[in-house]
């Protein structure tokens, strides 16, 4: 893991004196709110529904034991014992006081963690694959040259007021586990015919108001120019992006206005202007950079097989571990979906139990993912039972990785001030559902995904099955969209029809799950069996 | 009825206004009329409250609804967790916002 030097540690400490000494201005009243809201949005504190809400970066989802310990002792101390894990591989609290914000980003640099860039029109925490750095498919670890982009845009002073806030997500593999082509700028890492390692540039992708695919704009990027093509791509955006419209001032805008041909050719025009100022870091840097992602000292002779005698051991093993590069190891993932639970919420204890338990396991690492749960990148395969019944005891062993049950879910209205409506009980209700009728154990892979509104947090346009609430003359509402992925095959839901109301939309999904399993042929995911027979038979079920 | 909500500075817990200062709960949220403009902008300077704003609201029997489903959650707290809103051990208490 990336550990900061003294200048990272630097910066954060200053950072964290300068916020302390203007909360205290803001409660002494030498700064009004008007004043005060810009600067605590910059360090990550929003003021939601019930209390502050503070924002913690989480660079790549990768925290080490320390770093999980800590959040679980400041959920513990300054909130109400849980906190919750965000679709950007970040963790909110709900229910921060004021007066205890400094302490907190105090305990966090401790830690070397922070909550800069967390909010605002920068670029905000990049994500990355949650099995960056174990997975078997993967060409290489994609976190260094995601680091080496934190690094970059950390203060970034060209690029601390975009247009509208900016998102960034690297990968290395083929498939896609971080949803990259609907980011801001989606970078893959691959190897040309020559064997060289090279930066796919996908650009102008995003969710939303709009939602779009980024198309590439460049598929192979020298990695010695990686940073001069990201300041090129920022660059035209930053000077052309639309300032005077909110909602048309993301970069997909700017892309689908000006179209893929012409945006790239005036990145590639910004680029060779950039190449001449010679302003790319050292390569020695990313190579510093690089050491601290080195492999951990995997077991030579780590036997590869698994006891799977125990049934529910053997679901679990099956539908919670991913492949690893090193024999005899797997990544396994905790599931933060307990059926009826709240996605993405950990207790204090969990956190502190899954720090525990990264220690014991996994090389002292564990990683956020997107779809909000948590993994342990590096298990033996024979540590796998008894991480297994460890958790089993603690809650947090349900089977569900990738399935009906493992829902999305945004906030909403229940914490959230921007929404419309409520999308956590909307998730419970239908984990809840799909369990009591047994459904649940026979779909496969079913990615649900709900947002409480078009902001998108929760990613329902790329739902297998997407929820979004809306606001109906003051009552809540749901529209349903099926047929959207955020993997290798990204594509974007369609909206079925009119919505439901709460009670009807639970109804609606389980009756779009029916025509799925009495239409799926040979093995199909409800997504293929969605896209071979579209959209009509499920609108027949759900309308008449 | 119009009432004043906010939040409190330091906790950035919600508040109401009684009338003479700002209460946690809003069945004590008295109706303003036409004056609330002018008590926002003396509490915020007294800085006594973050954000403040007006909403429409009723009275019912069982206390101050205000209009809209986003502040009757407000003056409650999440619905997903009971435990952690104003009335804990009233299990009505979810029902009665929504
Ligand atoms: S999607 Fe809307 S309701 Fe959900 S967290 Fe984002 S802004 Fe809030």
């Amino acid at each position: 893991m990336y550990k900061y030097d003294q200048w990272d540690q630097a910066m954060v400490d200053a950072r964290v004196a300068e916020f302390r000494d203007q909360c205290q201005r803001r409660i002494e009243g030498k700064l009004t709110e008007d004043q005060f809201k810009p600067l605590r949005l910059m360090n990550g504190l929003y003021l939601q529904l019930h209390a502050y809400m503070l924002r913690v970066a989480i660079p790549y989802g990768t925290l080490s034991g320390a770093q999980m310990r800590a959040l679980g002792d400041i959920a513990d101390k300054f909130d109400r014992k849980y906190g919750h894990f965000t679709t950007r591989q970040n963790i909110q609290y709900n229910w921060i006081k004021l007066e205890d914000a400094g302490d907190i980003l105090a305990a966090l640099a401790k830690v070397e963690m922070h909550a800069i860039q967390t909010s605002g029109n920068c670029i905000r925490n990049i994500s990355s694959d949650h099995f960056a750095g174990a997975a078997a498919d993967e060409v290489v670890d994609p976190r260094p040259y995601a680091e080496l982009l934190r690094q970059w845009s950390s203060f970034h002073p060209e690029f601390s007021y975009l247009p509208r806030k900016f998102k960034f997500a690297v990968i290395a593999s083929e498939t896609d586990r971080a949803a990259m082509r609907l980011h801001d700028i989606g970078i893959n890492i691959v190897r040309n015919d020559a064997g060289e390692l090279g930066a796919a540039f996908y650009v102008g992708g995003g969710m939303g108001r709009t939602p779009m695919i980024a198309p590439l704009i460049n598929g192979f990027v020298p990695l010695d120019r990686l940073i001069t093509y990201a300041e090129a791509c920022l660059r035209v955006y930053n000077r052309y992006g639309r300032r005077d419209n909110k909602y048309k001032a993301r970069i997909k805008i700017l892309v689908h206005e000006l179209g893929a041909e012409e945006y790239t050719r005036q990145v590639e025009e910004e680029f060779a202007l950039l190449l001449a100022q010679n302003i790319e870091p050292p390569f020695a840097e990313l190579e510093r950079i690089r050491t601290y992602f080195e492999d951990p000292a995997f077991a030579a002779d780590a036997p590869d097989e698994l006891d799977r005698s125990d049934p529910d051991f053997a679901v679990w093993s099956d539908r919670n571990t991913h492949p690893h590069k090193a024999p005899g190891y797997v990544s396994a993932v905790i599931s933060l979906k307990p059926v009826g639970g709240i996605p993405g919420d950990a207790t204090a204890d969990q956190m502190r139990l899954m720090a525990d338990l990264a220690g014991e396991y996994s090389f002292d690492e564990c990683r956020v993912t997107h779809t909000q749960n948590i993994v342990l990148p590096h298990v033996r395969k024979a540590d796998l039972f008894a991480l297994w019944q460890k958790l089993e005891a603690a809650g947090l062993g349900t089977p569900n990785l990738d399935q009906v049950g493992d829902i999305i879910a945004c906030p909403g209205l229940d914490y959230c001030s921007l929404a419309n409506a409520r999308s956590i009980p909307i998730a419970q209700q239908i984990s809840q559902r799909f369990a009591a009728n047994g459904k649940g154990e026979i779909l496969g892979e079913l990615k649900l995904k709900i947002s409480g509104c078009i902001n998108a947090c929760g990613h329902h346009h790329a739902g297998h099955i997407g929820i979004l609430g809306v606001d109906k003359k003051g009552v809540e509402n749901y529209q349903l969209s099926l047929g959207g992925s955020e993997a290798e095959d990204t594509s974007l839901g369609k909206i079925t029809g009119r919505g439901f109301d709460e009670a009807g939309i639970v109804d609606a999904v389980e009756t779009s799950v029916d025509v799925y399993l009495a239409q799926r042929q040979n093995g199909e995911r409800f997504l293929d069996t969605y896209r071979r027979i579209g959209m009509e038979p499920f609108k027949e079920a759900l309308y008449g | 009825m119009k009432i004043l909500t906010g939040n409190d500075l330091k906790t950035g817990a919600v508040t109401w206004w009684d009338g003479s200062g700002w209460s946690l709960y809003v069945d004590d949220a008295v109706d303003v009329g036409d004056g609330g403009d002018a008590i926002i902008a003396r509490e915020e300077s007294a800085r006594r409250i973050n954000a403040p704003y007006e909403i429409e609201a009723e009275k019912t029997q069982s206390g101050v609804r205000p209009a809209h489903i986003k502040d009757r959650i407000r003056g409650l707290g999440p619905t997903v967790r009971p435990d952690l809103t104003l009335k804990p051990g009233d299990p009505n208490a979810v029902r009665e916002v929504i």
